[in-house]
C-alpha cells in the first residue's frame, strides 16, 4: 500500500486495543446510506516507475520554447542553490511556524525576507508573503480602507494601464466589500498615465490611488508627480512594483515627498520559475504607521526565557484565527516556500548581482524592440522609457501570428489585444537576461518570414 | 550555536559571480526615475549562502524530520515523486500565458484532476483556481451569495458556522460581506438542531461546517442539517479541512453539500513548505456550476483549453493573475495517480485507524479525552484540565516538553470549546511504532508534571531557543534588520 | 478575585465609566477584563471629535493572544484619548481603574450614565459567566 506502513498484523493489535473487530466498525458512527460508490472515474494506482513515465511523457509533448512573454510573469536565471535548498525536507515539509521553538528556520529566513523587502521597497516593514501579485493589490486596496481614517468613500482610482488581470481580481475579492474603483486612461503616445488624469478627482473623497510601475504596458511612469498630487488631494497611494527592476528604479518609499503608504507585487521574479503559472508569491511592504492593518503573518525578533535572541511570529491579534470575522483578512497559509526561494536568491545575487540581472534586461529588451521593429508591419506603440516589456502593434492579428511562432518553438509574447481594443493588433513582449543576443536574432527572423507568408487582416 | 543573520555575514563587495550575467549594461533609463542607493542585501559567497541557509533549514521540525500529529493540519508524509515530477523542466519552464496548443499535457493534468476531484467527493464541477484554503473558502461563500443574487434573493447575507468552527469561516464570511450566526453544539459534540432551526430563516445564506467536525467527531445528523438548511433556502458549504477522514468513504455532495474547497496540502499530500503554497480547490454541485471562479479547464473532443469569463458569464470571476498554484496541482495529480481509485479509501481507513488507536492508548495511559464516547475520525481531543488543576501544567506546556522528546506539539488550544486541549491527527502515514513512542512520551512527561512540574515549564530545554517573550515581540516590534 | 469599585457604572462587555464633576464620562476596561486579556501590548484609543454611540466599538485593546473592542457606553462626542497609552499599553494592567483609562466622552444625555449597570449588578453579570 503506498504510503501506508502497516502490516495486517499491525492491524489486528491496534484494533484489538480500540476494542473494534474491523475497520469498517471505525465508521458506524456515519449513517449507512451516505457509504460511497466505487469511484469509477478514478484509474487504479500506478506506480512511481509509471507515474514517471506518464509524467515525462506529457512534458515531453509540450516541450520548450524559447520564451518572450512576460507580462507578470519573467523568465529570470535561477542559481542552481536555490531549489536544492528549498526542497530540503526541512523547509518543503515543515508547517506554518506555530511552535516557533521548533521553526526557527522557517522563522529566522522570514525575518530576512522582511528585511530584504522592506530595503529594496524602501519602506519600513514588511509581511511573509500573500498569494501573489494580483491578490496583494486587492489585499493592499482592502488595506488602504482600513489605514485611511479619515475618507469615507472606499474609492480607489486604477490606471487603465495597471494589469488589467490584477482589475479583474480585485473586482472579484474586493467588490464584495463595497470598494469601488474609477479608471484613468493611459496617455495615448506615451502609454502612460499623465498627472493631469488626477485632476477631474482632486476635490472628491478617494481613498487611493494605484501606480503601477513599470506599467502593464511597460512604460514607467511620472511617479514622483503621481504620488504627491494623489496626497494633496488626500489619497493614500499604493504602488505595485516589479521587484526585479527596483534594482534600477526608485524604490516606491521614495517616490515624491512622502513616499508611497503600501507597496506591493508579485515576487516571482526573483527566484520561482514560470511554472506554467504558479505557485508564485504576492509581496506587501508598508510605513510602521499601517503595520495593524497590514495582512499576513508577520515575523518579529525577540528573545527567549534566557535573553536569547530568537524569532517568532507577532502581532497575530490582527488574524483570522484571533479576530476572526473583524480579521484584517481570512488569509493564513500564504506562500512560505516561495518566499524561501526569494530569499535565497536575493542572498545570492546582491545588491550588485540584482542591479546586473536588471541591467542585462532593460539592454536585451531594448534589443529585442530594435529587431522586432526592423520587421515590415511591426511597430513600437509608445515612445517612452522602459524596463524590459515593451507594446508593439501589427498590421494582423496577434493571435495567428502567435501560433505561427509557437510552431516554430518561440513564444512570441502576449495577445493584449482584447484587453485594449483601442490599440488594435497589440502584442506585449519582454527579454530578461536569460535571452542572447542569437536568441533575439532568431526571433526576428522568425517573425519576418511569418509576417511575409501570413495573410495580412 | 545561533545562526547568524545573513546579514551579519556580509562584506561590501564580497560576492557570487557566477550567478551574474557576464556584461555590465547601460541603461537608459532617466535619473529622476532611478534608484540612488543600493538595497541592503548581503553579499556573500555562494558557500557562505548554501551554508546558512542549510542550516537554517537544520532549526526546523518537519514531516520529514519528525512526527507531527497537528490537529487538523493533515502532516502526512509528502512524496518525493511528486515534487520530482512536477518540477519537470517542460513544466516549470512554461510561460503561463503561452498559447494552449503548447500545454495540452499539462491541461489534460488538471483536467484529470478536476475530474477525479468531483469524483471524489461528489460534486458536479472544479475549479483549481484558489490558492489556498481560505481563498477556497472565499470562493465558496461568493459563489453562495451570486446564487442567491441570481435569484433576485438578495437579503441572504447570514452565514451560519458551529462555534467550533475554523476562525477563517467567520473571516471570510467577513469578506464576502456577509454576517456570522454561531450554532452551539451539544454536550455530544454534535450540532444543536434545535438552535440552528432557531438560526436559520429568510436571511440564512448558508452555513459552513467541516465533518468531521473541528472536535474530531463525526456530524451524524448531517442529513438533518441539510434538511433544515435547504429547507430555509439556505446552502451548504463544506470546509474540506478534515476531508481526509472520511476520503473514498463518504462523499460531501452525498451528505447535502452545495459546495466545498478541499485542502490539496492536507488531503491529497502536497508540501506545507513552512506555511505554502498551499491549494484549495473548490467543487460544487449543480446549482452552482454556473458561479465557479474562472479559469477552469474544459475539453473540446480531444483538445483541453481554459474557460474564462466568455465561457462562463455568472462566475464570481478571477481568484489570481494567471491559474493559481499550478505547481501544487500537479504534485496532488501525481499523488492521486499513485494512490488510484483503490488508495483513496485506504487514507480515510488507515487515518482513522490510526486516530482510534492513538486515542484508544491514551486513555489507557490516564488521558482524559473530550469526547470519550465517540468513534475519532481522523483525529481526536486530549483535555489535559486534570493536569492542569492538578499538577499547574497547562496543554502549552505538555506541547513544548513534547518538543524536547522529539515530537512536534498537537494543536494547541483549538477548538477553543475544550479546555486545555490537545488536538491530535496522526495522519495515515506514521506507523504504529511511532504512535507507541508519542504515548510513552506522553506518559514521561504526565509523571514529570506530577513529580517535577518546573521540568515542563522550563521546556523546550533542548531545541536553538527556549521559550519566546511574545509580549516583548509584539510591544518593542523588530520587523526588519538595520545595520548598527 | 477581580476588584469591582463600588463607585463606577459598568457594561456587560466589561468596560467601566465614571462620571466627572465637568459632565463628562471616562471609560476604561474593568479589572477582569484586563486579567482576562493578559498583558496588553497596544491599546487604539479614538481620536477627539469623533461621535460615538452608545454601544459602538471605539476603541481596541489587544494581547498577544486575543483582541478585544471596547464599547462605548454613552452616545456623545469623544474628548479626548490616553495617549500615555501609546507607549505604554501595560497600564491598564497595573491600574485599569486609574491611570489605565482609556477615552472621555462627552455625552448627549447624561441620563444614560444610570442606566448603565452599578457595581452589585456587574458582580452578578461576572458570576454568571464563569458558571
Amino acid at each position: 500500500m503506498p504510503f501506508i506502513p502497516h502490516t495486517p498484523e499491525d492491524v489486528r493489535e491496534m484494533l484489538a486495543a480500540i476494542g473494534a473487530s474491523s475497520v469498517d466498525d471505525l465508521f458506524d458512527e456515519i449513517p449507512a446510506r451516505l457509504s460511497a460508490r466505487p469511484l469509477e472515474r478514478i484509474p487504479t494506482a500506478l506506480t512511481e516507475m509509471e507515474v514517471g513515465r506518464l509524467m515525462s511523457q506529457r512534458a515531453a509533448g509540450d516541450g520548450r520554447r524559447l520564451n518572450f512573454a512576460g507580462a507578470g510573469a519573467y523568465e529570470h536565471h535561477i542559481p542552481s542553490a536555490v531549489w536544492s535548498i528549498v526542497t530540503r525536507g526541512e523547509f518543503y515539509s515543515a508547517y506554518t511556524p506555530y511552535q516557533a521553538e521548533a521553526s526557527q528556520g522557517t522563522l529566522q529566513l522570514l525575518y530576512e525576507y522582511q528585511s530584504m523587502m522592506a530595503s529594496l521597497t524602501g519602506m519600513a516593514v514588511s509581511n511573509a508573503s500573500l498569494y501573489d501579485g494580483a491578490t496583494a493589490l486587492a489585499e493592499a486596496c482592502l488595506m488602504a480602507v482600513r489605514a485611511h481614517r479619515r475618507s469615507r468613500s472606499q474609492r480607489v482610482l486604477l490606471p487603465a494601464a495597471l494589469d488589467p488581470t490584477y482589475r479583474r481580481v480585485l473586482k472579484t475579492i474586493a467588490g464584495n466589500q463595497n470598494l469601488s474603483f474609477d479608471l484613468l486612461p493611459y496617455d495615448p503616445s506615451g502609454g502612460h498615465t499623465t498627472p493631469a488624469t488626477l485632476e477631474p478627482y482632486l476635490g472628491d473623497d478617494i481613498t487611493a490611488l494605484v501606480i503601477q510601475q513599470p506599467n502593464f504596458l511597460g512604460t514607467l511612469e511620472e511617479v514622483d508627480e503621481l504620488t504627491d498630487r494623489a496626497h494633496a488631494a488626500g489619497m493614500l497611494v499604493i504602488a505595485v512594483v516589479n521587484p526585479m527592476s527596483l534594482a534600477l528604479l526608485k524604490p516606491p518609499g521614495e517616490w515624491g515627498t512622502r513616499g508611497a503608504d503600501i507597496v506591493c507585487g508579485e515576487g516571482q521574479p526573483l527566484g520561482v520559475p514560470l511554472s506554467s503559472g504558479g505557485p508564485y508569491f504576492g509581496f506587501m511592504t508598508t510605513r510602521m504607521d499601517h503595520v495593524r492593518q497590514m495582512p499576513g503573518r508577520i515575523v518579529g525578533r525577540t528573545v527567549d526565557m534566557d535573553g536569547k535572541p530568537g524569532f517568532t511570529l507577532t502581532l497575530q491579534a490582527r488574524e483570522q484565527h484571533i479576530r476572526r470575522s473583524k480579521a484584517t483578512s481570512n488569509i493564513c497559509t500564504n506562500q512560505g516556500l516561495l518566499v524561501a526561494a526569494a530569499t535565497i536568491y536575493l542572498s545570492l545575487l546582491g545588491p550588485q548581482g540584482l542591479e546586473k540581472v536588471a541591467a542585462s534586461c532593460a539592454e536585451r529588451s531594448a534589443e529585442l524592440v530594435d529587431a522586432l521593429t526592423r520587421v515590415p508591419g511591426v511597430r513600437l506603440a509608445f515612445d517612452r522609457s522602459r524596463f524590459h516589456e515593451a507594446v508593439l502593434l501589427l498590421d494582423r492579428p496577434v493571435r495567428d501570428v502567435l501560433e505561427a511562432l509557437a510552431a516554430r518553438g518561440i513564444v512570441g509574447g502576449v495577445d493584449i489585444s482584447g484587453h485594449y481594443p483601442s490599440l488594435g493588433n497589440a502584442l506585449l513582449v519582454c527579454a530578461t537576461e536569460t535571452r542572447s543576443s542569437e536568441d533575439v536574432a532568431l526571433y526576428a527572423r522568425a517573425l519576418s518570414e511569418i509576417m511575409q507568408g501570413v495573410a495580412a487582416a | 550555536m545561533r545562526e547568524k543573520l545573513i546579514f551579519e555575514l556580509s562584506s561590501a563587495g564580497r560576492t557570487a559571480t557566477a550567478q551574474f550575467p557576464r556584461e555590465k549594461a547601460a541603461v537608459g533609463i532617466p535619473e529622476s526615475l532611478r534608484r540612488r542607493q543600493a538595497p541592503m542585501l548581503p553579499e556573500v559567497s555562494e558557500l557562505q549562502a548554501v551554508r546558512h541557509f542549510t542550516r537554517l533549514s537544520q532549526l526546523n521540525f518537519s514531516i520529514d524530520t519528525h512526527f507531527y500529529p497537528l490537529g487538523s493540519c493533515t502532516m502526512k508524509y509528502n512524496p518525493k515523486a511528486c515534487n520530482q515530477y512536477a518540477m519537470l523542466p517542460e513544466f516549470l519552464g512554461r510561460h503561463p500565458l503561452a498559447p494552449e496548443s503548447t500545454g495540452q499535457g499539462l491541461l489534460r493534468c488538471l483536467y484529470e484532476l478536476q475530474e477525479m476531484l468531483q469524483e471524489v467527493t461528489g460534486m458536479r464541477g472544479v475549479s483549481l483556481t484558489p490558492m489556498a484554503g481560505a481563498q477556497g473558502e472565499f470562493a465558496g461563500v461568493a459563489m453562495i451569495r451570486a446564487y442567491h443574487d441570481s435569484r433576485n434573493d438578495r437579503d441572504r447575507n447570514e452565514i451560519i458556522v458551529p462555534e467550533a468552527a475554523h476562525g477563517t469561516n467567520p473571516a471570510t464570511a467577513t469578506m464576502c460581506g456577509c454576517v456570522v450566526r454561531e450554532v452551539p453544539c451539544l454536550a455530544d459534540g454534535d450540532i444543536d438542531l434545535d438552535a440552528l432551526r432557531q438560526v436559520v430563516g429568510p436571511k440564512t445564506a448558508g452555513i459552513m461546517l467541516t465533518n468531521p467536525s473541528t472536535l474530531g467527531v463525526f456530524e451524524r445528523r448531517i442529513l438533518e442539517v441539510a434538511e433544515i438548511v435547504h429547507g430555509a433556502g439556505g446552502l451548504l458549504y463544506y470546509d474540506g479541512a478534515n476531508l481526509n477522514a472520511i476520503l473514498g468513504k463518504v462523499r460531501p455532495g452525498d451528505m447535502g453539500f452545495d459546495v466545498i474547497h478541499m485542502n490539496l496540502h492536507k488531503t491529497f499530500s502536497t508540501p506545507h513548505g513552512g506555511g505554502g503554497p498551499g491549494s484549495g480547490a473548490v467543487g460544487v454541485g449543480e446549482r452552482l456550476l454556473p458561479f465557479l471562479p474562472v479559469p477552469v479547464v474544459g475539453r473540446d473532443g480531444d483538445r483541453y483549453r481554459w474557460l474564462d469569463e466568455k465561457d462562463l458569464p455568472q462566475s464570481i470571476g478571477r481568484l489570481s493573475a494567471f491559474m493559481g498554484n499550478t505547481g501544487v496541482l500537479l504534485r496532488a495529480y501525481i499523488y492521486m495517480r499513485m494512490l488510484g481509485r483503490e488508495g483513496m479509501q485506504r487514507v480515510a481507513e488507515f487515518s482513522t485507524l490510526n486516530a482510534n488507536y492513538l486515542m484508544a492508548r491514551l486513555r489507557a495511559a490516564g488521558f482524559e479525552l473530550a469526547y470519550p464516547e465517540r468513534r475519532a475520525g481522523h483525529e481526536f481531543i486530549v483535555t489535559l484540565r486534570r493536569e492542569a488543576r492538578d499538577f499547574g501544567t497547562t496543554a502549552m506546556d505538555f506541547a513544548k516538553r513534547l518538543l524536547d522528546y522529539g515530537f512536534h506539539a498537537p494543536t494547541t488550544y483549538f477548538p477553543l470549546l475544550v479546555p486545555e486541549c490537545l488536538l491530535i491527527e496522526p495522519t495515515e502515514t506514521e506507523s504504529r511504532e511511532e504512535l507507541d513512542a508519542f504515548v510513552e512520551a506522553m506518559s514521561a512527561i504526565r509523571q514529570e508534571a506530577q513529580q517535577d512540574p518546573g521540568k515542563l515549564k522550563a521546556a523546550p530545554v533542548t531545541l536553538p531557543v527556549r521559550r519566546l517573550d511574545d509580549v516583548r515581540a509584539a510591544k518593542q516590534l523588530d520587523l526588519a534588520w538595520k545595520a548598527a | 478575585m477581580s476588584k469591582v469599585p463600588g463607585n463606577l457604572r459598568y457594561l456587560k462587555s466589561h468596560e467601566w465609566a465614571r462620571l466627572e464633576d465637568d459632565g463628562t464620562i471616562t471609560v476604561g476596561i474593568s479589572d477582569h477584563a484586563q486579567q482576562s486579556l493578559g498583558d496588553l501590548v497596544f491599546v487604539e484609543a479614538p481620536e477627539p471629535g469623533r461621535r460615538v454611540t452608545a454601544g459602538e466599538a471605539c476603541a481596541v485593546v489587544e494581547s498577544v493572544k486575543a483582541a478585544s473592542d471596547v464599547y462605548s457606553p454613552v452616545t456623545g462626542e469623544v474628548v479626548a484619548g490616553n495617549a500615555e497609552l501609546g507607549g505604554q499599553p501595560e497600564l491598564i494592567n497595573q491600574d485599569p481603574y486609574g491611570t489605565g483609562w482609556i477615552m472621555r466622552i462627552r455625552p448627549d444625555d447624561k441620563a444614560q450614565f444610570s442606566s448603565l449597570l452599578d457595581a452589585a449588578a456587574y458582580e452578578a453579570a461576572l458570576a454568571a459567566e464563569t458558571h
